[in-house]
């Protein structure tokens, strides 16, 4: 490099760190492409090129008896998707995340509310670590001790019983589908540790979005002569939806994505998370586990565009 | 890698496996990787008196790496995937395994010990075909009835209990009181009981089943669903679920009823009238395989050793060689190999791969339409 160039109008630093300084404060832009490079190609390569590689598996084919993927383009995959026994698995996944995400928005609510707007000091501190301890533990930890409080011969049953209300147990259990032998081969054992495990997920998103609702906005509200139904109605609730909306998606989604406890607590029907396992791991059938993997994207997908008609994300 | 050691292992691998050319094993690789079932490469770490390992790898010199797989079809989606020297494949994937070129012939005149083998496995059809021996023979067993000893006074004689709704010997149903294999194998044990109770439907083997014996055994699995509460796919639940779910009968293997019973369970088992399904695993070589000559010096250990009597104590199985039950090599006696079902073999019907062309009616259901429609079974379809 000449002289000439080291040298130059408005250019008081030397050496390298010093040149590049001034580049960078000539030209910001670079240097904001260089801190965003890393980030955007971990999101990009490793994070949706291994995505898109799993799915691109799913227009391929598999051979029925030696198990080799055929490396040819076609829908086959897919078709399969709809036969009832597959079709079966997405319906059953699909109203059990909703279910899930009923529940957890009902109970997760008014604990929210109440840490939001009443709990001080010790006792939030306290509300955030009753919340937050289930998550310090091993998941499979709970979900093991989940199915020996709902076993026949469990805590659970054994608390039925000393107290007298057998029959109530028996009757639910007794109930058309969803009921089962005991709590932890039906779907309600699966429905209870689903919501168990996925409750901190939505408690923790409303909670937020309530704590940023001003207090003067309700009084207002009351001052103008809402009732407090009408205050929840038209001020608290459509304040507090991206919170629910933020948390209903983490509960549906983890729903639709676990593999874990329906096969530890439930009656042996897969779900979605089991069947891309299952064909995944186990039948080597990687076509169809990249079909059934396209499945909860696409619920996903459809039910944001859903949120944000009805809304939902106004307020952010 | 380096490509003249990548050549030289192809050499390898063609030199030992055309016979006639090779008349022995070459210099060791210095390891060999195992697929395996759970259990069954045991070097002292679970047990200090189960170890058939250790002494292999200080004789020979090849370091041995066990990758485990739960069902069958993972075993053959892991060699599928490459990367391994050998598999313990069961009869319903070692014939997948062949047609899908995985796996390799083997040269018996490598193997000295094969000679001890027995006879009634030595060409048996889930390893051989054509004449070509693809793999040495691990060990078998029968899928057994396992029942709660207080509620089944007797052993009970039939299948049946798993099968159609009844009244046990306490009095109260079998509804949601026995289980059943989460695999689509199962559909043979339905089969098997067909083919003794039903012998108009002419079930021949329960592996090759024309349309409407698969339809006839597909209704009875579609009754058993009504009586199965959870249907079982690790050992470890279902031993949970014998002491807290109030299971009491359930097709099982030997382990869990050996370990359930060390832990003073009031468990036993039995093969019931009809006779049982079984598993028969066969140490096979990968077609790729990159340490073959560790592949052959293993394959020969497997025979020769206290791996035969150590595994058969362990695993409630019988060995492939019949000495093991009295040489003294290991553990297990005379009785232990009554116990495990020894002279059972003629009852038992072997895991195999149902195909489409089958020898005793020409067109057959094949694996694949088993593996979706026992989904749909289990889905209540």
């Amino acid at each position: 490099m000449s002289r000439a160039f080291t040298v130059q109008p408005g250019s008081v630093h030397t050496g390298v760190a010093g040149r590049l300084s001034d580049l960078f404060w000539r030209r910001p832009k670079l240097l904001l492409a260089l801190m965003l490079a890393p980030p955007l190609l971990w999101l990009g390569i490793i994070y949706v090129g291994s995505l898109f590689s799993l799915l691109l598996q799913s227009f391929f084919s598999i051979d029925e008896f030696s198990g080799l993927i055929q490396y040819e383009f076609t829908l086959k995959t897919y078709r399969e998707l709809l036969r009832p026994a597959n079709y079966d698995i997405i319906l059953r996944t699909t109203l059990m995340a909703a279910a899930v995400t009923l529940a957890s928005v009902v109970i997760a609510f008014p604990i929210s509310y109440f840490a939001a707007r009443y709990a001080r000091g010790r006792m939030k501190a306290i509300f955030y670590l009753g919340v937050m301890l289930p998550l310090w533990s091993s998941y499979l930890v709970k979900v093991y001790a989940w199915k020996l409080i709902l076993a026949k011969e469990g805590i659970l049953s054994w608390f039925f019983d000393s107290v007298g209300l057998m029959p109530v147990l028996e009757a639910v259990l007794a109930l058309p589908v969803i009921g089962g032998n005991s709590l932890s081969v039906s779907y309600i054992g699966t429905f209870l540790v689903f919501l168990y495990v996925w409750l901190p997920f939505m408690i923790l998103p409303i909670q937020a979005s309530l704590e940023r609702v001003p207090a003067n906005l309700l009084e207002a509200s009351g001052d103008l002569g809402a009732s407090q139904g009408q205050t929840f109605r038209y001020v608290v609730l459509p304040l507090a939806l991206p919170g629910i909306v933020a948390g209903s998606i983490f509960t549906f989604s983890l729903t639709l994505g676990d593999y874990i406890i329906p096969q530890i607590v439930g009656s042996s029907r897969l779900f979605i998370g089991q069947a891309v396992y299952a064909h995944q791991g186990t039948a080597g059938n990687i076509p169809l586990a990249a079909a059934f993997a396209v499945v909860p994207i696409i619920i996903m997908a459809f039910y944001l565009w859903m949120a944000k008609r009805k809304g939902a994300f106004d307020a952010l | 890698m380096n490509r003249k050691i990548v050549y030289g292992v192809m050499a390898l691998s063609l030199l030992s496996t055309s016979p006639g050319f090779a008349a022995s094993v070459g210099e060791s690789e210095g390891q060999v990787n195992i697929v395996a079932w759970p259990g069954y490469i045991e070097r002292g770490e679970t047990d200090k008196a189960f170890d058939w390992v250790t002494k292999f790898e200080t004789a020979s010199g090849c370091k041995v790496n066990v990758k485990t797989a739960n069902t069958s079809d993972e075993m053959v989606a892991l060699m599928n995937e490459g990367g391994f020297d050998l598999v313990t494949a069961s009869g319903d994937a070692s014939l997948r395994l062949i047609a899908g070129k995985r796996v390799q012939e083997i040269d018996t005149d490598l193997i000295p010990s094969w000679a001890t083998v027995d006879d009634r496995l030595k060409s048996a059809p889930w390893h051989t075909v054509g004449g070509k021996h693809y793999g040495t023979p691990y060990m078998w067993g029968p899928n057994v009835l396992m029942y709660n000893s207080k509620v089944f006074t007797a052993a009970p004689e039939s299948w049946s209990i798993v099968f159609e709704e009844t009244t046990l010997p306490d009095g109260k149903s079998n509804l949601g009181r026995v289980q059943a294999y989460d695999g689509p194998i199962h559909i043979a044990d339905a089969a098997n009981y067909l083919m003794f109770h039903k012998p108009e439907l002419g079930i021949k083997s329960p592996y090759e089943l024309n349309q409407e014996q698969y339809d006839a055994a597909l209704n009875l699995l579609r009754d058993q669903r009504k009586l199965v509460g959870r249907y079982w796919h690790d050992a470890f639940i279902q031993m949970d679920d014998f002491k807290n779910e109030g299971v009491v009968a359930s097709g099982s293997w030997p382990f869990q009823v050996n370990i359930l019973a060390s832990e003073g369970q009031p468990v036993a088992s039995v093969i019931p009238k009809e006779g049982a399904t079984g598993w028969a695993d066969t140490t096979m070589m990968h077609s790729e395989a990159a340490n073959p000559n560790c592949a052959y010096k293993w394959m020969e250990h497997t025979l020769s050793s206290n791996l035969q009597s150590d595994l058969a104590v362990w695993f409630g199985a019988n060995p492939s060689v019949p000495a093991a039950c009295t040489n003294g090599s290991g553990m297990l006696t005379k009785e232990g190999c009554s116990t495990n079902g020894f002279d059972d073999f003629d009852q038992i019907k072997f895991w195999q791969t149902p195909v489409s062309k089958c020898e005793s009616q020409g067109e057959c259901v094949p694996y694949y339409r088993w593996v979706s429609d026992y989904i749909g079974v289990i889905g209540g379809r």
